[in-house]
């Protein structure tokens, strides 16, 4: 019955069932909806904001645009760096999967020589891999119209117009005007701690030396930015918004670089240093560091062959020996000695000694030059003959504290502070220097025999060719005391407005004006009928110089002949000089390296600079090395 | 006279067409061919294409609406036999595109033979029921479960998991709605949760990373995380009231992977927005909603479960699909209903809502 009962009711049963069952999955469905509507709205209405700022950040792209690097001029006017710009091919090596075989495909389109290789090889491994690296640079028209043709089948490698630097002077000046080169991580440090971080991104090069490192930030620039819409492949599809650079500003150098050309050739194939300054404004007017280098050579990263011969020479190329380099003054320290004896009241200009040819102290002699010695000798006479002996006695008079006082004042043994890095301090001999230099005790002591050299610029002196220079200048201003500089003016790329760099005087030394006569005209006498006469004879001109020599080689009482010594071994020449001497216009130190007599080798390239820069005339021919007298 | 012709012809254009149904599917075709175009407009080719489609799609609908359930019935068996002769065919010398075997080659073309199973397992399994309605007993549940496996299980080695689960869905729907005991069905799902740290190992890689990516999209943001970040940013992005039609950035700048075809939900609401989605699951839940009440008034059992199955599949394509762009489901092959760029899809579709229209109408013929 009940099976019967149940059949009967089946159909019904079932399309109950059924219609219970379709419900069921009616309420699933609603259920569902339910949860996919919640899901769009948690995405579309709570999290909304963070989604249209992810879309925006996917779609729009801050492009910068790199300004124009100001322009470098001397003070004539003359471009010493400037801007081009030229086409690029670069690889984003992030978008290439086989770097090799694109370049070797690259190769078939265009000229890559091995030597690009390499330098992409090694730019690849100092720089950060979303970074486009340039392959080639200064690719011709034809070649950018090839490339373009092809451009498909390369992703990841671009043709960029890009600005480049160029120096036209190629290597004259080099060590002043100095050079750019890629970014690198210190450089980023500096960057950073100057809080440029947002001005660098889109900048590849930045200054490493000279002025173009020291003024970088001025010379820069403001970044623009544009900001573009991209596509999922990273493709500019439109530009939303631009803001402009703004160009970097220029400077105005004091330096005169047909001057430095001049000076530069002067000096031959001797190594050496000459540091022109214009005394009324500290002004550099040349600063020589001999061999110098091309600095065009490192816009793109230097080549290595050409960076081991630069850096493996043993003339030292890269080294700025103008501020760098610190030599013993020599004789050229004596005019400087005998201000300090009238300053300090230790001698007057009349007082005479008599030089019998040597000096004796503490069972040590103490030799001159001449032998016989120069008879008597006062003030003037030690300047314009270079008595040794009279400095002896001197500066055993005055003692290493006056010393070391009086020529600190004059800036020996501390930076100038000239406008450009890599200056060294030099050694300004005291006591208090003996203690700082040298850790065992009786190191340290001062004896008092070591102040007797010391007064012919011997000794522990040394001092930079561009102290010497500052200081020569400072007596011919009388002591008013400027801080040399290589930047006469920067010039504002957006206003025009100039700021003039250093216009005041560092200090007035408080010299009594009729001490400085004494020590001009001694320095007059020194061209006219002292130790350079030779080499000035027949100036238009009244200039005021002294010689000087300085020793490299420890002759421990032996006689010193040139022809005897290896030519590294022989003794510095130095010359100190300004002109013309009623109203100096030009002061310089001059030194060569190994170059022996002042007299003889610097001198007469002091003589060359004074006859450009003041009367225009150039050299002819080489300088004479012969028939000098002796320092 | 002319004018009889054309009211006779009329009345045979609409006779067997569901008013409700056909409307919905305009709405949702409309709807879909203008959002391909956003998706597309680099190319109007594909507009185009895709307005022949649905013309193709309108006539197979209409086609299938004239045929009667019970002619329908008899393509069950032959429809079902062949569709798994040609998936062995495909398992046997299918052609291999990224991996997944799943064509089989024509010469002038090739065809991809599971589609047709979208259809055929729930009309077989529907024939199935029919034919033993008068005493279902376990082991016709049993047979079903089996017609249904086989194509399942050469529909997942293809591997082709999107069809695979549409395929499995409809015939599940059938079985379920022809009345499995729920201790069968409570029974399956123990059994299946048992089994899932067995089917993760049965999983290929790139299906584990899916599932693993929809749990941390950014742990692979380039790779497959790549999809589902970038929809959800687009639809994160459209907000309210979306940026408006042909504005979506993340559709026209190609963030959007598939955007014409599985992930065009993506492009939809992003340029549409929360309001534009609703606007479309209603449209959709309306098409289900008539769809389930055309099944629960359906006369007999072939009818009923046939149009349950129909439309029950139809909101899992929707479900999986918009789960999956808006990131809830893992990433399968499944399009959007009407939406999606595709012929073979909307053909299938059509042939459904077809069924749905001949069992509607012909309901009181059968009656009678």
């Amino acid at each position: 019955m009940l099976a019967r009962q149940s059949q009967l009711a089946a159909p019904d049963r079932e399309l109950a069932r059924f219609r219970f069952r379709v419900g069921l999955a009616a309420v699933a469905v609603v259920a569902a909806f339910v949860l996919l509507v919640s899901r769009l709205f948690h995405l579309q209405v709570m999290q909304h904001d963070y989604y249209s700022t992810r879309a925006e950040d996917n779609r729009i792209s801050l492009v910068p645009i790199v300004p124009n690097r100001g322009v470098i001029v001397d003070r004539q006017g003359t471009v010493l760096a400037r801007n081009y710009s030229a086409f690029t091919l670069e690889i984003t090596p992030s978008r290439v999967d086989d770097l090799e075989a694109t370049i070797d495909g690259l190769g078939k389109l265009i000229e890559i020589l091995p030597k690009d290789r390499k330098r992409f090889r090694r730019l690849l491994e100092e720089s950060k891999t979303f970074e486009s690296l340039p392959i080639r640079s200064r690719l011709s028209e034809e070649e950018v119209a090839r490339f373009a043709a092809n451009r498909y089948l390369f992703p990841g490698v671009e043709v960029k117009a890009r600005l480049f630097r160029h120096y036209p002077e190629g290597s004259v000046g080099a060590h002043a005007i100095g050079y750019i080169s890629r970014i690198n991580k210190r450089d980023l440090e500096i960057i950073e701690e100057n809080e440029q971080t947002n001005n660098y991104k889109g900048t590849d090069h930045i200054g490493k030396s000279g002025v173009e490192q020291k003024y970088e930030f001025q010379l820069h620039g403001e970044t623009g930015y544009e900001q573009v819409e991209i596509d999922a492949g990273g493709r500019a599809v439109r530009s939303l918004s631009r803001s402009a650079p703004v160009q970097g500003n220029n400077l105005t150098l004091t330096l005169d670089i047909k001057l430095q050309e001049m000076a530069e050739k002067a000096f031959g194939d001797r190594r050496g240093a000459l540091v022109a300054i214009e005394p009324a404004t500290g002004g550099i007017l040349a600063l020589v560091s001999v061999p110098t280098f091309d600095p065009n050579l490192f816009i793109d990263g230097i080549r290595s062959d050409d960076w081991d011969q630069l850096n493996n020479s043993p003339d030292k190329p890269l080294l700025n020996r103008a501020l760098n380099g610190a030599y013993p003054p020599g004789s050229t320290f004596k005019p400087f000695m005998a201000l300090a004896a009238l300053e300090t009241g230790k001698r007057t200009p009349g007082q005479a000694i008599s030089d019998p040819g040597f000096f004796n102290f503490g069972g040590h002699q103490f030799r001159d030059d001449k032998k016989g010695g120069h008879g008597s000798v006062d003030m003037h006479k030690s300047i314009v003959v270079s008595c040794d002996t009279y400095y002896y006695v001197l500066a055993n008079d005055m003692g290493i504290d006056a010393i070391a006082r009086f020529m600190g004042q004059l800036g020996f043994g501390q930076r100038t502070g000239i406008d450009i890095e890599g200056e060294s301090t030099g050694v300004l001999p005291s006591p208090e220097w003996k203690k700082r230099r040298f850790r065992r005790p009786e190191q340290q002591k001062w004896f008092a025999g070591e102040t007797i050299s010391i007064g012919i610029g011997q000794g522990y002196n040394s001092y930079t060719p561009i102290q010497l220079a500052q200081a020569t200048a400072t007596i011919a201003n009388n002591g008013i005391m400027y801080r040399p500089h290589l930047v006469k003016y920067i010039t504002d790329s957006r206003t025009g407005e100039k700021t003039m760099i250093e216009p005041e005087p560092l200090r007035v030394l408080p010299w009594k004006r009729q001490n400085v006569e004494v020590i001009k005209r001694a320095l007059v006498g020194v061209n006219i009928a002292g130790t350079s006469a030779r080499a000035f004879a027949g100036a238009g001109y009244t200039s005021a110089g002294k010689t000087g020599t300085a020793q490299v080689f420890s002759l421990k009482g032996a006689e010193y002949k040139e022809s005897r010594v290896k030519k590294e071994l022989r003794d510095h020449a130095l010359f100190i000089a300004y002109a013309p001497a009623e109203q100096p216009k030009i002061a310089v130190a001059v030194l060569v390296e190994n170059g022996g007599f002042g007299a003889q080798s610097a001198a007469p390239i002091a003589r060359m600079v004074f006859d450009y820069y003041l009367l225009g005339k150039l050299p002819k021919g080489a300088a004479r090395e012969d028939d000098v007298e002796e320092d | 006279m002319s004018q009889q012709l054309l009211q006779r012809f009329w009345a045979r254009l609409v006779g067997h067409v569901d008013g409700v149904l056909l409307l919905l599917t305009l709405a949702l075709m409309a709807t879909g061919l203008a959002t391909v175009y956003s998706a597309t407009a680099d190319s109007s080719s594909r507009l185009l294409a895709q307005a022949l489609n649905m013309a193709v799609g309108l006539s197979v609908m209409w086609t299938v609406a004239q045929l009667p359930p019970q002619k329908l019935m008899r393509f069950g068996v032959p429809l079902y036999l062949a569709g798994v002769v040609l998936l062995i065919l495909v398992f046997l010398v299918g052609i291999k595109v990224n991996g997944a075997r799943r064509w089989l080659s024509l010469g002038f073309t090739r065809i991809q033979p599971s589609e047709v199973l979208k259809i055929a397992v729930p009309l077989m399994l529907a024939w199935y029921f029919h034919k033993h309605e008068a005493a279902l007993k376990a082991r016709h549940y049993a047979v079903a479960c089996l017609l249904l496996l086989v194509p399942f299980a050469l529909i997942a080695r293809q591997p082709d998991l999107g069809t695979a689960i549409l395929v499995g869905a409809a015939g599940f729907y059938v079985i379920f709605l022809a009345g499995l005991p729920w201790k069968v069905i409570v029974g399956l799902l123990a059994a299946g949760a048992a089994a899932a740290p067995f089917a993760w190992t049965m999983l290929h890689d790139y299906q584990r990373k899916r599932i693993l990516t929809l749990i941390d999209p950014s742990s692979d943001p380039l790779g497959a995380g790549y999809h589902i970040i970038q929809a959800t940013i687009a639809i994160g992005s459209g907000g309210s009231f979306g940026k408006g039609w042909l504005e979506g950035t993340q559709t026209h700048l190609e963030f959007i992977p598939e955007r014409h075809t599985d992930f065009i939900f993506a492009v939809y609401a992003e340029e549409r927005g929360l309001l534009g989605n609703a606007v479309l699951l209603l449209l959709y839940l309306l098409l289900i909603g008539r769809g389930l009440m055309i099944a629960a008034n359906a006369s007999t059992l072939f009818a009923r479960v046939l149009a349950g199955s129909i439309t029950l599949s139809l909101f899992t394509y929707v479900f999986v699909n918009v789960g999956m762009v808006s990131g809830i489901l893992p990433v399968v092959g499944v399009p959007l209903p009407y939406m999606s760029y595709g012929g073979t899809a909307l053909v299938t579709l059509s042939v459904g809502v077809g069924i749905l229209m001949s069992i509607q109408t012909h309901r009181m013929l059968v009656r009678q």
